[in-house]
């Protein structure tokens, strides 16, 4: 019976579909927070305003032809076949050995920023023009402006769409398996391998695989309520509407 | 009086539109300019190249002898000289009200964040705000955010202060607090130049009423003169209307 079957290998491998489960969440969230990071720094880049001239104007162009490149390519193309390229590749082209775990990492970290590019520069157009020039009107510049007014709103704003990258990705890395990251869908072929009982090992893989999108939706919902904040504030002091204080300039007038 | 801001053949076009034409124009050490004019008329416009949020397309700004234009100059360090309070307040949405004030001090002037809080609570009291600290720019009303905006302003302790239709996006009832406030910081010696359609507003607190029409000055003088005795056909025409 396929139930008895669940459990037997339950407790003859747990510890392989726990280091399994693990390997796919370290990856998953290692590489989305460095995807993310990605995506706000080309986020910033791709938002500088054009320069009318100049070295300047040239260089910012290319950068951003660049970016937009790389974004273009690793969005149009399949991770599975990226992660070929590049763990085949690299030691090909430059003669050294990625280990398995270092290329996995960078593979999710630079397929999500791709995506998170794309997110943040949508969360980016989202904020109100205003913002932008309240915090130009008082002196800061472009960098100034995107760390202490419009990032801290973009994130907010991009939270759902990263906690659906995220849960892309911890499903996604699946795919690694091709070049033999030891994450969960390989290690479950490799109990599968042993016993023959297909059904059961990678239904167990895929009540894993649910357990942890599952998790991380909900921890990411109570973080977006988290960044809400209070819905309350305290008043300070005594009555409201009161003017006049000795420092107040308008006072000194009246005297 | 020496002039702080003085504007010579200031034009600014969008595409083939031409918004201001020619326009010269100064504004003097602490007095309040009031620029009125019908929608359209480029007062928000003159008032946004001056602090260089649209780049006029040819011309001078002079500020306090230098040419803010030139190509050396630092932009950023002649805009906190300016304090700017929007029509649609643009209270930074992640800051509370106090972080609002505190924000462009520390990070632009490099102010320590004590002084900077105190310099912030000053001004806050100043408009009436001080015991809204802990509140978040979408828990005020109109009126509130807008004297908030005045009060991050204030903060940066600018040489001028740019009102762009202060009132405009107000409830009718919210109208007069902020008012009552700007006459408060006019009495008190501040350079300010406000864009505004409150005409009685102008006509009480302005030292000097400057009538735009069409991309261009019509008219400037004291309010007495621009109200009372309207020496072009254009600006008694718009008075009429206005007034009524």
């Amino acid at each position: 019976m396929s139930l008895d079957w669940v459990i037997t290998i339950l407790t003859d491998n747990w510890p392989m579909f726990l280091r399994g489960a693990g390997m796919t969440l370290w990856i998953s969230v290692v590489g989305t927070l460095i995807g993310a990071a990605i995506g706000l720094i080309i986020g910033i880049i791709h938002t500088i305003p054009m320069p009318e001239r100049g070295m300047k104007k040239i260089t910012l162009k290319i950068i951003n032809g660049l970016l937009s490149a790389y974004i273009e390519f690793f969005r149009g193309t399949p991770m599975i076949v990226q992660a070929m390229v590049i763990f085949y590749g690299s030691a090909m082209a430059f003669g050294f050995d990625m280990d398995v775990f270092t290329a996995a990492i960078f593979i999710v970290s630079i397929n999500t920023g791709a995506y998170m590019a794309e997110i943040v520069r949508g969360g980016i157009i989202s904020v109100d023009k205003g913002q932008f020039e309240a915090a130009q009107a008082i002196g800061m510049n472009h960098f100034q402006t995107m760390i202490n007014v419009v990032l801290p709103q973009v994130i907010r704003n991009i939270l759902p769409a990263t906690g659906n990258q995220f849960v892309i990705n911890i499903k996604d890395t699946a795919v690694l398996s091709v070049i033999g990251v030891t994450e969960l869908f390989f290690q479950t072929r490799t109990v599968s391998g042993n016993n023959f009982r297909y059904f059961e090992s990678f239904f167990i893989a895929c009540i894993l695989y649910f357990i942890m999108t599952y998790t991380i939706t909900l921890l990411l919902r109570r973080l977006e309520r988290k960044m809400e904040g209070p819905s309350n504030y305290s008043m300070i002091g005594g009555l409201p509407m009161q003017v006049v204080n000795p420092e107040d300039p308008s006072h000194k007038i009246k005297e | 009086m020496e002039k702080v801001i003085e504007i010579q053949h200031l034009s600014k076009s969008f595409g083939t539109h031409e918004v201001l034409k020619d326009i010269d124009f100064s504004v003097q050490k602490g007095e309040v300019v009031c620029v009125i004019g019908s929608s359209g008329s480029g007062k928000s416009t003159l008032l946004r190249c001056i602090n260089l949020l649209e780049k006029p397309s040819g011309g001078k700004i002079i500020y306090n002898g230098e040419d803010i234009l030139g190509d050396r100059h630092d932009i950023h360090a002649y805009r906190t000289k300016l304090g700017m309070v929007f029509q649609q307040f643009n209270l930074f949405n992640n800051h509370n009200v106090l972080n609002n004030c505190v924000v462009g001090q520390v990070k632009v002037m490099k102010r320590r964040k004590e002084e900077a809080e105190k310099v912030a609570i000053k001004y806050l009291n100043v408009v009436g705000m001080d015991q809204y600290v802990n509140a978040k720019a979408q828990q005020l009303s109109g009126g509130q955010k807008q004297r908030v905006a005045i009060a991050r302003a204030l903060s940066m302790e600018p040489d001028v202060m740019l009102f762009d239709e202060p009132t405009s996006a107000l409830d009718p009832e919210m109208v007069g607090e902020v008012l009552k406030v700007m006459k408060d910081l006019a009495k008190s010696g501040l350079t300010m130049l406000i864009v505004t359609h409150e005409m009685e507003f102008a006509k009480e607190v302005a030292d000097r009423v400057v009538f735009m029409d069409k991309g261009v000055i019509v008219e400037e003088g004291p309010p007495e003169q621009i109200f009372n005795q309207p020496q072009k056909e254009r600006t008694r025409e718009f008075l009429k209307r206005t007034l009524r």
